[in-house]
């Protein structure tokens, strides 16, 4: 029977509460800044498209000093223990920031959404509650809590990618979206519910203190941990749960499409980290663990199985954002490289592929909407003669793509450095690991090239030839991007070091 | 010194991407003022260099100095990976005898492609730019001595090569340049993750932390017992060594790995072709000698026959393919396959005279090859079409062109009193004297005959003989008797103008000096290289072990 409590247990949550409040500042700040948004849009009328873009910029970056301020916070766990501030989260915390930022700054020059008709007062507002679901998704230290996060990520992206109601492949990518995020959900739900019936607990430090110290059915066990890992893996778009990445991302606006590609993908692999490291950690010395759930061998299947899949795949890709899509399984597989080897170096070489991909994957897909605008089309053959038409943009977008694919000097390249670097160190266990990582990362050139080839070694059919001119602040933010690319390519130190420090999860003893 | 000589072409890159791209011809010249200048340092660097200083590995004590020239050295990255210690990458840049000629071959062949580039028409401008881009990137391979520094170069030769071949290539050049992408950059991954495995089994002496260095890679004293590649770690050793060797074969290129160089040749513009056999396959040999074998010496020293029969099967494979060929380009570069086997049998015969010959043919090779792939550009740029029977009798109307082909042609034929004839003399006289190496030298000398065949035959038909009309120039006799030639997109005389020369008696004039008097190279060279095959003999192997 429910209890009424006590004057005295309320006033203690309370200042529980309160005591808590001071490690959430920003994201209070955002859920403040969402709200502003919508009042905002509703005084405004539809002629405030400018002022909305920049509020929320303004408001992101705003959101950056408190997340400062918490650098000189101790690590600590809150709310009861449902959340945390530690370095790592902190890390995410900018990450998802600077991602939003490059969200609106990628939706202020694509046509497709300038030209909807509705408005676009929900769509800034969403996109900053999607950075506050990210943001608490790597944080989040109770079961619950976690569910909870990623269902404010995903009720926000299914709204973002059916943004645009007239298109019919928009509101498709919106329903394949939810149905499988449904499916995922229950998946995740279900798989949490097996291990809170084996603990009797949902904060992940003491699921992992009561597993070891009670033991647990194997077969349970391991139902729950793919179940989790079936949840968290649509998330991170990795095979085999990856069946909606194409779909969605070629339907959904384009801006939506390289949001989710990036910053919805490392709130999957943030969630997976912590919850693998803390709740149920298997070290690989299997006799100095106390728990012998073999996770990461199913974790190195669904690595494997994504390089391979995502890069073989995307060969055949005629579209772009597909092509990409396919590329972005591909990663996922070459960031859990990284997570398998569950250790400092390996979680500080995701961060630092993670960055990377920020960058690239963002620079890329600002140049695709460039592009989209001047052409109208995301396939590849009305790409033919385009390097000619606009040099920089060409130019900006052949240093994204090899830095996806991984070469030197370019930031992609350091990130496939960490990453190898982390499964090497382990010895000799993942060289087959690590052989297909680098063997699908060659498949991977050959598409990523069909860009330039298009660009550069073909020439357009149609009469036009004349120079595309691009506004002066899209040249801008592309040659930005196309220059921190290259410039952390070459001098990766900063980032890499401030990686370093976050790989410090709360609760969780990396060796 | 040697930044200078790596940076000045791209400095010259980012001065032409100012340039209007309508200005072709200051964007030419700025070019060209950037490969003389890098000319200019290439000399300065050769008349400071002192060939009695060792190079290859450390001087005693663990000091750069005494061992390297010209050293650069400055710490580029340096990041805490935690129970690894300190991951430090250096910009470590410094010559020996193995890197001399080599720097001073690229210099020489950068002033010559951007001559022979001055008849490219089509956007000039990111021509010139991929251009300097490649010439950095080969110049900085052969100078860096930190695998890092060492691989970021590598990895940078390819994208401009891509472009260059893609953009300003012949008719199937997506094909050529997107396999010349795929096949070396399969090779390099291979080197990335040995590169990641040297790093955590080497430890600095000087510093006691993890290095880069190639320096310290290639004293066996440097290595952890336990590591995966350290000394007792005899597998992986071995997988390591042959995945690199097969990621400098790739660009050597060695049978059977050699299927995108006559694709690539075919396809690519003169000047790229001349880059491209006058350079950028050195790379490859390079490499083995710089970093696969002193880093291996054990399984270099087990490998020696298969690399000697890898190098026979290129000599004769590479001569037959060359005899078969109708486009004189394609013969060219199977010849470049077959000349590039005589290096490879002269890194097999690991003695002082192989070794020596290799390197030297390196460097011959560079020039010579050079020079022949200019020579077709001439023929190609006046009739546009390379085949060689629709041509004949060219002695008569072309003299000067057929005088400087008599002399590549029979300098790559190895001729003597010109420069082939002593490497590849070298090479046979260590691969006889070496007893691995003696029967498979043997069956190579027949590469030598059929050489000879090629060459010679491909000399007849197209220069002697009767001249065939159709290829250059039609010939009309009107109704009084009198002959009267039309020439095909040519204006005036046939023969070569004056760029053309420029470009090719320099390179004549070292092929002839250095077939008489090959001291320059041969005393640059061989302090290192003895010192190389004392790295690689398995007796001071064994006194680490």
């Amino acid at each position: 029977m429910f209890e009424m409590p006590s004057g005295a247990e309320i006033q203690s949550i309370i200042s529980i509460l309160k005591g808590g409040a001071g490690y959430f500042v920003p994201e209070i700040y955002l859920s403040a800044l969402f709200m502003v948004l919508i009042l905002l849009d509703l005084i405004t009328g539809k002629k405030n498209r400018g002022l909305l873009a920049t509020v929320s910029i303004a408001g992101l970056v705003g959101s950056l000093f408190f997340i400062f301020k918490q650098q000189a916070m101790p690590d600590t766990q809150f709310f009861f223990g449902m959340y945390s501030l530690d370095r790592f989260g902190i890390f995410f915390k900018y990450f998802f920031v600077a991602s939003g930022i490059l969200a609106v700054l990628t939706t202020v020059i694509d046509d497709q959404l300038k030209k909807h008709e509705s408005g676009m007062g929900e769509y800034y507002a969403l996109l900053v509650a999607m950075v506050v679901g990210m943001m608490m998704m790597a944080s989040s230290t109770d079961l619950l809590m976690m569910f909870l996060s990623m269902e404010l990520v995903s009720l926000s992206a299914y709204a973002l990618t059916g943004y645009l109601k007239r298109e019919p492949r928009s509101s498709e990518a919106a329903l394949k979206y939810l149905v499988y995020g449904a499916v995922s959900s229950g998946m995740l739900l279900y798989g949490f519910s097996l291990i809170y019936g084996m603990t009797a607990e949902t904060n992940i430090t003491r699921i992992s203190m009561a597993l070891a110290a009670h033991g647990y059915d194997q077969l349970v066990m391991i139902l729950a941990v793919l179940l989790i890992m079936a949840g968290l893996g649509y998330k991170m778009g990795a095979v085999p749960f990856h069946f909606w990445s194409p779909d969605v991302y070629e339907g959904a606006p384009t801006p939506v499409t390289a949001y989710l590609s990036v910053a919805s993908k490392a709130a999957g692999f943030a969630m997976l980290m912590r919850f693998f490291f803390v709740a149920v950690p298997q070290g690989f010395d299997v006799s100095a663990s106390a728990l012998h759930i073999d996770w990461l061998s199913i974790l190195m299947l669904v690595s494997a199985a994504s390089m391979i899949y995502g890069n073989v795949v995307a060969i055949w890709q005629k579209n772009v954002k597909r092509l990409l899509a396919y590329s972005s399984i591909a990663h996922a597989g070459y960031l859990l490289l990284g997570v398998i080897t569950m250790d400092q170096l390996g979680t500080q070489a995701v961060l630092v592929y993670l960055s990377a991909y920020l960058l690239m994957n963002y620079g890329a897909f600002y140049v695709v909407i460039l592009i989209a605008n001047r052409t109208g089309s995301e396939n590849l053959d009305d790409y033919r003669g385009l390097g000619k038409r606009m040099p920089l943009l060409g130019a900006a977008l052949t240093v994204f793509l090899i830095s996806l694919v991984g070469l030197p000097p370019t930031f992609g390249f350091i990130g496939k450095l960490m990453i190898f670097s982390a499964l090497i160190a382990k010895g000799s266990l993942f060289m087959w690991l690590a052989l297909i990582g680098i063997l699908t990362s060659v498949i991977s050139l050959y598409y990523y090239m069909l860009i330039p080839l298009n660009m550069y070694l073909r020439d357009s059919e149609n009469a036009e030839q004349g120079v595309m001119e691009t506004g002066m602040g899209a040249k801008l933010v592309t040659a930005s991007l196309m220059i921190l690319t290259l410039w952390f390519g070459l001098f990766f130190q900063p980032i890499a070091n401030y990686a370093k420090y976050s790989s410090v999860l709360f609760g969780a003893f990396l060796n | 010194m040697l930044s200078l000589i790596v940076f000045l072409p791209i400095i010259a890159g980012l001065i032409i991407l100012a340039v209007p791209s309508s200005q072709k011809q200051i964007i030419r010249i700025v070019s060209l003022l950037g490969a003389i200048g890098q000319g200019v340092i290439a000399v300065l660097i050769w008349r400071q260099y002192d060939p009695t200083m060792a190079g290859i590995v450390a001087a005693p004590g663990g000091s750069l100095a005494g061992s390297f020239q010209m050293i650069e050295r400055v710490p580029w990255i340096s990041l805490d990976l935690g129970s690894f210690g300190p991951l430090n990458i250096e910009y470590l840049l410094g010559v020996d005898g193995l890197s001399i000629t080599m720097v001073l071959l690229t210099a020489l062949i950068s002033i010559i492609g951007v001559l022979s580039s001055w008849t490219i028409q089509k956007q000039v401008k990111g021509y010139f730019i991929l251009y300097n881009l490649l010439a950095t990137a080969m110049m900085g391979c052969f100078v860096a001595l930190d695998f890092f520094l060492f691989y970021v170069f590598w990895e940078l030769m390819l994208l401009p090569m891509y472009f260059l071949i893609g953009i300003w290539g012949g008719p199937n050049r997506e094909y050529a340049a997107i396999k010349f992408f795929l096949y070396t950059l399969f090779g390099s991954v291979f080197m990335l993750l040995v590169m990641i495995g040297l790093y955590f089994s080497v430890i600095d002496p000087l510093t006691g932390h993890h290095t880069f260095s190639l320096v310290a890679m290639a004293d066996q004293a440097n290595y952890i017992k336990g590591a995966i590649l350290g000394p007792d770690n005899v597998t992986w050793r071995y997988v390591a060594f042959i995945v690199l060797f097969v990621g400098f074969a790739i660009k050597v290129p060695m049978f059977p790995f050699h299927t995108w160089l006559p694709d690539a040749h075919v396809e690519a513009p003169t000047p790229i072709s001349v880059i491209l056999a006058g350079v950028l396959l050195k790379l490859g040999t390079y490499g083995m000698m710089r970093i696969n074998f002193p880093l291996f010496p054990e399984v270099y020293q087990a490998g020696l026959y298969v690399i000697a029969v890898f190098g026979a099967i290129n000599i004769i494979y590479g001569a037959f393919c060359a005899l078969a060929q109708q486009d004189l380009k394609k013969m060219v570069a199977y010849s470049s396959i077959s000349h590039m086997g005589y290096v490879l049998l002269g890194l097999a015969a690991a003695n002082s005279e192989g070794m020596v010959g290799a390197l030297y043919q390196m460097f011959n090779h560079g020039t010579i090859t050079a020079m022949l792939f200019l020579l077709v550009g001439v023929i190609y740029d006046r009739a546009h079409s390379r085949q060689i029977d629709k041509f004949g009798g060219l002695a008569s109307y072309m003299p000067v062109y057929t005088g400087l082909v008599i002399v590549a042609w029979f300098a790559s034929l190895g001729l003597p009193g010109l420069s082939g004839f002593i490497s590849e003399a070298f090479v046979f006289v260590g691969a006889f004297s070496a007893p691995v190496t003696r029967p498979i030298a043997m069956v190579s000398v027949l590469g030598i005959v059929f050489g000879a065949a090629y060459l010679l035959w491909s000399l007849q038909r197209m220069f002697l003989g009767k001249r065939k009309p159709d290829a250059l120039y039609d010939l009309e006799v009107d109704a009084h008797g009198h002959e009267h030639i039309h020439f095909h997109d040519w204006k005036g005389k046939l023969d070569l103008d004056a760029r053309e020369l420029t470009m090719l008696v320099p390179l004549a004039v070292i092929i002839i000096a250095l077939g008489i008097y090959p001291m320059p190279v041969m005393g640059l060279i061989t302090t290192s290289v003895n010192k190389l095959v004392q790295v690689l003999a398995p007796v001071a192997m064994s006194a680490v072990h």
